[in-house]
């Protein structure tokens, strides 16, 4: 720490942060743009200059850029002196002379920070009477907008897209006033995080097309802090409505997860929510097979009377569902009756899982992820089943150009010049997958190696590490790998269940078990299913009923059996039940099959918790209250108890701490946010902004009066603008708003320093006591089958709900199946072909991409909802005679279809 | 001839130099008497002794500049790269070097490699030099042919490996870091320095980069040493520099005269006076973004330290000359127009403050100037003028003329401005 005079004023500050981020961090409102706090410095806007002085004795000072100025003991700086702030209005200016000032219709305006800055220097008026600059714009896909006048020429896009997130088609072009940010010609964003572009630019040059669909302001919005449905790590997000639909969602910061950052599944996958495919009301199915709506009480009662009546009844909750709705349902049919909805390789990868978070083999968070410096990736297609982790891991990749930069003394903010002295040196990453991985680029050695190669080598890395110090392993690879994670700081081992391979998970235990003894710092990470895969492990001794299981009542929360059992497993569960009663939001096939079905609110909609990949349980929020008789599941199921006499309670929060008390590991549960009675000054957490317009407008073609705001007894939240949001406990707070900080970058403000932890601690609580250290696991004998069925992940179509919002549709490629030359060749198929496979009466047709960067005897097959059962039985492949390929289909390796 | 090093083997008639004169007329004896003969840390000393300060218009003393670079083993390349991307308006005479004596430089870049221990050179050279390009080349393919480039130089065990680049042709390119990341195949920005390139340069290693004339004194200094060099200079600076003049003088031309050689000189006697109904109004005395000076200034010898304590830089040492029959408006609009041109768009002021500048200047020269134009260019003057408002020196280069022009010639301006035209129009 040293001690430098700003304004007069003595502030201890850490020599590792420049002037800008110290100045930021004690509150200061000094205007920035190019800077960011996970990009670093550049210097490019000169926005953020303050005068230093050289002694007590210079009065007048240079100015100096505060992101590019070193904390050194002794310096002397103006912040707010009439040379400072004038140069900082003048920058401002300047900026402004090819601005097209189109505010009013801006997607950006209200939450601009160009808009905040300008107001924060004081600019106001124009002087210059030329023309302005104008540019072409560029369709860039169907999550993006562009529109190219409104440039600053910040440099943040590129920095952003090129250097944070390793994307190759988006890149600065021309010079002086003319820099154009855009892609060499029109197209789809490749990248997998381009989204984060909306964010990244302190204007209105990339903006969310899918809010621009049906757009609204940000201080119109009610917004809501959940936790992201899309894959298991629990980003957080703020989810935002206007009348009655989901607008929008926004990255929202945790220090440990997600950061500033969301992957494009994340951001852009929440529209389902607001899709035709919604079940709007009770429905019971009539003698002619068609749904009949029915009143919420007829069906509360009907249903209750079955549950009455039953013998055996079944309940089968859902890895997609929260956590109080599982628990609801386990509660209503009782622990015995209660399946957790996963197939038997979810279940056994999620208890392995478990196991892990149980030992002490050091779960990494993400934040801990991007800090290690060597990396084995087994078997884990991340960018595509765990995506924001994938961003995490290119920054690890990063640490060797930190390093080299430290011990050249150069400051690791100072961006440019870490990268122009590392140039492209990178911390080793090992990639052992099937088929080329997004992360390839920044790999030591990318591999591709069959599901059971890649745990053999898992296991024999494993046994190496365990292994005396001089014997050397017969296998290169694994020698190799043994190096780079015996001399690394903080190794980290990162693998999951993208592949369906239990023996995958398994050796990469062991490989963390083995180095865990000989290096504390040994970090592993696991990518599991879904969003709740590990709270419904957790509940539920059993995943699926076993074939031929009969009951007279099955009671299913938003599961689409099909996608968990295989194809004959679904008509034989179907069989045997007298009554299905499923509660979900969306349709699906086992909806389809109902006799009763009641309509379930989504994440967007109600309250509920996520367990994620790190064993941190997080309360999401809804942000609006969702409409005519559509309710959480867990209401239901409330209901349902109630109306069956048996135990139950009114409250979430009665459920939670019933939960708590009940299942061994989740007593943490209640601790991850305030409950309903929480108030903050005699206030709950306001989701309107405080802003908010049009409340009685909004309405007025049905009646001018405006009615009460619907109120919410459930959580600490409030559906009205009346709240505490500022000073709101992070877990709580709906969207981050300062005064003079509109836009996201407001965020500074609530955190304990600059890129940190919230100031109010970031939102969740870790689970799962380590008490249980885990010994090395047995392989279990594989039985070699010729050909492999691999399931190739893909971040548009994977994910069951994310899939179906309209935007990720576009984006999401035809069904694919990539074949290396030799193995199309002895299934008889070519570039272009249809590969069928098929199991029972079920078949999909893929269409055959030759990739020579695809392991021997794979046929990787892209994963999706209608793909899924055919991954858990034993499949045949053949060419598909019939088949002529559609237009749509045109794709390569897992890249994303260009339209 | 002695008292003109860098042009004795320069005769146009002739055409190039190579090397067979070349190494008739004493050539590569420097080179002879040095690699493996000479500690690097001896021709260091020869360099800071001889108070060489760089040609290419900052004149900072190569010696000092030299020695940041660590020495010692490291591992991997180090780096000379030879600045011949004289892109500033007005200057042409590292050109005569290029194309007429090519083994000059490349002398002087082996002993200077050797001093620093680099392995690798480059000469960075603006695209419109395609003759020097061509005359380097093969001068370079003679050079390695006779030893004196290439693995084990003249069997001492020395490595250097001399490329031409030709540059893709930006004005910015001729500031050392963005000519460094051009060099990596990056945009041409210039890089926030700490670090310098002594320390992370070309490719992330430690790196020199030196103008062609800096370079080719070299040659001589450690040829004849530090103290002769000395010798030559008339004033404070030593050595001798490639003067030129450009405009409407008699002979505009370049010449090889002693280091403080007066202003009044060059333009009197070997530019040849003012032609005929012309009087000298002022002169930008090193380049474009040198601040102009007057008639009265004539006597000032061309010091780097006179120069500048006069208010401007002896920059490149070949003056752009105004007589009184051209409008300094129109000149300074022509120059403030490239300049915003060549800005390389990072940072704000130069970026969008330059062609605001520019449009103003244009107004007032077609007579669409206002009274508060004035005041705009001031302001904008003084806010990108400053070393440190801006990411680079481009835009504080830039005002230079442009200040100093407002500051000596505010009248033309204002006779613009009221008369609502260009009162050397048709004139």
């Amino acid at each position: 720490m040293a001690k430098i005079i700003v304004d007069g004023t003595e502030i201890e500050a850490d020599e590792s942060r420049n002037l800008l981020e110290v100045l930021l961090a004690c509150g200061e409102d000094l205007p920035y743009f190019c800077w960011h706090p996970k990009m670093g410095s550049v210097g490019a806007c000169r926005q953020c200059a303050v005068v230093q002085h050289r002694n007590q004795e210079d009065e007048r000072g240079r100015i100096v850029m505060s992101c590019m100025t070193p904390i050194t003991e002794g310096a002397i700086f103006s912040v707010q002196n009439e040379t400072a702030s004038g140069f900082r209005a003048s920058v401002v200016e300047n900026l402004m002379v090819n601005h097209p000032h189109d505010c009013p219709v801006c997607e950006e305006g209200g939450e601009c920070h160009l808009q905040d800055m300008t107001v924060m220097t004081g600019h106001r008026d124009r002087s210059y009477r030329h023309l302005k600059m104008t540019f072409e714009n560029q369709y860039l896909g169907p999550f993006i907008g562009h529109e190219m006048n409104r440039c600053i020429t910040c440099y943040r896009c590129v920095r952003y897209y090129q250097d944070y997130a390793g994307g190759s088609d988006l890149a600065a072009f021309a010079s002086r006033d003319r820099v154009y940010f855009g892609r060499a010609e029109d197209g789809v964003l490749e990248n997998e995080f381009a989204g984060n572009l909306v964010e990244v630019c302190p204007t209105g040059v990339f903006t969310d097309k899918t809010l621009s669909e049906h757009y609204t302001r940000k201080w119109d919005l009610a917004s809501a802090p959940a936790i992201c449905t899309g894959c298991s790590l629990g980003c957080n997000i703020s989810v935002s409505e206007r009348y009655g639909e989901l607008r929008r969602i926004h990255n929202r910061y945790h220090g440990e997860i997600n950061g500033y950052f969301l992957c494009d599944r994340g951001r852009f996958g929440g529209q389902f929510v607001n899709s035709e495919n919604r079940i709007p009301r009770c429905g019971q199915r009539n003698s002619d097979q068609k749904f009949e709506p029915r009143s919420t009480d007829d069906a509360v009662n009907d249903i209750s009377t079955l549950i009455k009546d039953a013998g055996r009844i079944i309940g089968i909750g859902s890895a997609r569902a929260s956590l109080e709705s599982n628990y609801a349902l386990r509660q209503l049919v009782g622990e015995q009756n209660y399946f957790s909805g996963l197939d038997d390789i979810e279940a056994e990868t999620a208890n392995l899982h478990l196991r892990a978070l149980h030992s002490n083999l050091g779960i990494a968070s993400m934040t801990e992820v991007e800090d290690c410096d060597a990396i084995i990736i087994l078997g884990e297609d991340v960018t595509n089943h765990a995506p924001r982790l994938a961003l995490s891991l290119r920054q690890s990749s990063h640490n060797a150009a930190r390093s080299l930069a430290h011990d050249a003394g150069i400051p690791l903010w100072h961006d440019a010049a870490v990268r122009g002295l590392a140039q492209d040196k990178k911390s080793p990453v090992f990639i052992l997958t099937p088929y080329a991985d997004r992360l390839d680029d920044v790999s030591t050695a990318a591999i591709r190696l069959s599901p059971r190669e890649i745990a053999d080598t898992g296991f024999a890395l494993a046994n190496a590490i365990a292994a005396p110090d001089d014997t050397d392993s017969e296998n290169l690879l694994v020698a190799q790998m043994k190096t780079v994670l015996m001399s690394a700081r903080k190794p980290l081992i990162v693998s999951g269940s993208s592949l369906k391979n239990v023996e995958i998970v398994k050796a990469s235990l062991n490989v963390a078990v083995a180095l865990k003894k000989i290096n504390p710092e040994t970090r592993l990470v696991l990518a599991g299913d879904e969003c709740n895969t590990l709270a419904v492990a957790t509940l539920a001794t059993q995943h699926m009923p076993s074939p031929g299981e009969s009951a007279d009542l099955m009671i299913v929360v938003e599961n689409d059996l099909q996608r968990h059992c295989s194809p004959e497993a679904f008509s034989d569960l179907l069989a045997n039940v007298s009554h299905l009663v499923t509660i979900d939001h969306s349709d699906s096939r086992t909806v389809s099959a109902s006799h009763y079905v009641l309509p379930a609110a989504t994440f967007a909609e109600s309250e509920g918790t996520c367990i994620n990949n790190e064993g941190r349980a997080q309360r999401s929020y809804g942000a609006f209250k969702s409409k005519d008789e559509i309710a959480p599941s867990w209401l239901w199921l409330m209901r349902l108890a109630a109306a069956c006499d048996k135990p139950s309670c009114d409250a979430i929060d009665d459920l939670l701490h019933e939960c708590a008390d009940a299942i061994p590991g989740l007593a943490g549960i209640v601790a991850a946010a305030p409950d309903a009675n929480y108030r903050g000054h005699g206030l709950k957490v306001n989701r309107m902004t405080h802003r908010y317009s049009g409340r009685t407008a909004m309405r007025a073609d049905v009646n001018v009066h405006e009615p009460q705001q619907p109120g919410d007894e459930q959580s600490a939240l409030t559906y009205s603008m009346e709240g505490i949001n500022q000073s709101a406990p992070s877990s709580v707070k709906a969207y981050t708003w300062a005064p003079g900080w509109n836009s996201n970058q407001s965020i500074s403000k609530f955190q304990d320093e600059i890129g940190g932890h919230l100031s109010s601690g970031d939102p969740g609580k870790l689970l799962f006591s380590v008490d249980t250290p885990l010994e090395p696991l047995l392989p279990a004998s594989t039985s070699g089958k010729a050909l492999d069925l691999v399931p190739a992940h893909h971040i548009f179509s994977s994910d069951e709900m994310s899939s179906r919002s309209s935007a990720i549709r576009d984006a999401a490629p035809a069904p694919f199946a990539i074949l290396n030359a030799e193995t199309a060749s002895n299934l008889d198929v070519g570039q272009g072909d249809g590969l069928k496979c098929q199991s029972g009466n079920h078949h999909i047709t893929f269409q055959v991409a030759i990739d020579h960067n695809v392991a021997d005897d794979c046929a990787v097959c892209l994963f999706n909802g209608d793909s899924a059962p055919l991954f858990l039985t034993t499949a045949d492949l053949m060419r598909d005679q019939d088949w002529t390929a559609p237009d749509t289909a045109n794709l390569i390796g897992s890249d994303r279809m260009s339209r | 001839m002695s008292d003109r090093p860098l042009t004795r083997n320069i005769d146009p008639v002739a055409g190039p130099t190579w090397i067979k004169t070349y190494e008739a007329n004493d050539g590569y004896q420097a080179v002879r008497e040095t690699i493996g003969q000479r500690s690097p840390a001896d021709v260091l000393d020869m360099v800071r002794e001889s108070n060489l300060r760089g040609r290419g218009g900052a004149g900072f003393p190569t010696g000092m500049k030299w020695s940041f670079v660590p020495m010692g083993k490291t591992d991997g390349h180090k780096y000379l790269v030879c600045n011949a991307d004289e892109m500033e308006p007005g200057t042409f005479k590292d050109r005569i070097i290029l194309e007429y004596d090519p083994h000059q430089l490349i002398e002087g870049m082996i002993l200077s490699a050797y001093t620093i221990a680099a392995d690798v050179g480059y000469i960075f050279i603006r695209d419109e030099y395609h003759v020097a390009t061509r005359r380097l080349r093969q001068a370079i393919a003679e050079a390695e042919q006779k030893g004196y480039l290439g693995n084990d130089i003249l069997g001492t065990g020395y490595d250097f490996h001399l490329y031409v680049h030709v540059s893709a042709g930006r004005y910015i390119c001729g500031e050392e870091t963005a000519l460094l990341n051009s060099l990596e195949g990056k945009r041409a920005t210039p890089r926030a320095k700490p670090p310098f390139p002594q320390v992370s340069g070309l490719f992330g290693r430690p790196t020199i980069v030196n103008n062609v004339e800096t370079l080719c004194n070299i040659t001589h200094i450690v040829g004849k040493g530090p103290d002769w060099f000395k010798s030559l200079g008339l004033g404070d600076d030593s050595g001798t520099k490639l003067f030129g003049a450009s405009g409407k003088v008699k002979r505009p031309g370049c010449w090889e005269l002693p280091m403080g050689t007066t202003i009044g000189e060059i333009i009197e006697d070997h530019a040849g006076g003012m032609r005929e109904g012309l009087a000298l109004k002022g002169f930008l005395p090193g380049g474009a973004s040198t601040d102009f000076l007057l008639p009265e200034h004539l006597d000032l010898r061309m010091d780097y330290d006179t120069i500048m304590q006069a208010g401007s830089r002896m920059g490149t040492g070949t003056m752009i000359i105004m007589d009184d029959k051209t409008c300094p408006v129109a000149m300074v609009r022509n120059l403030e127009m490239f300049f915003a041109r060549e800005s390389c768009g990072f940072c704000t002021p130069c970026r969008e403050g330059l062609p605001w500048i520019f449009r103003i200047l244009d107004d007032i020269e077609e007579g669409r100037g206002m009274p508060e134009d004035m005041e705009v260019l001031d302001r904008q003057g003084r806010f990108i003028g400053a070393i440190g408002n801006t990411h680079c020196a481009h835009a504080p280069g830039a005002i230079e003329p442009l200040s100093s022009a407002i500051r000596y010639f505010r009248e033309d301006f204002e006779q613009h401005i009221q008369g609502k035209r260009c009162p050397y129009a048709g004139g």
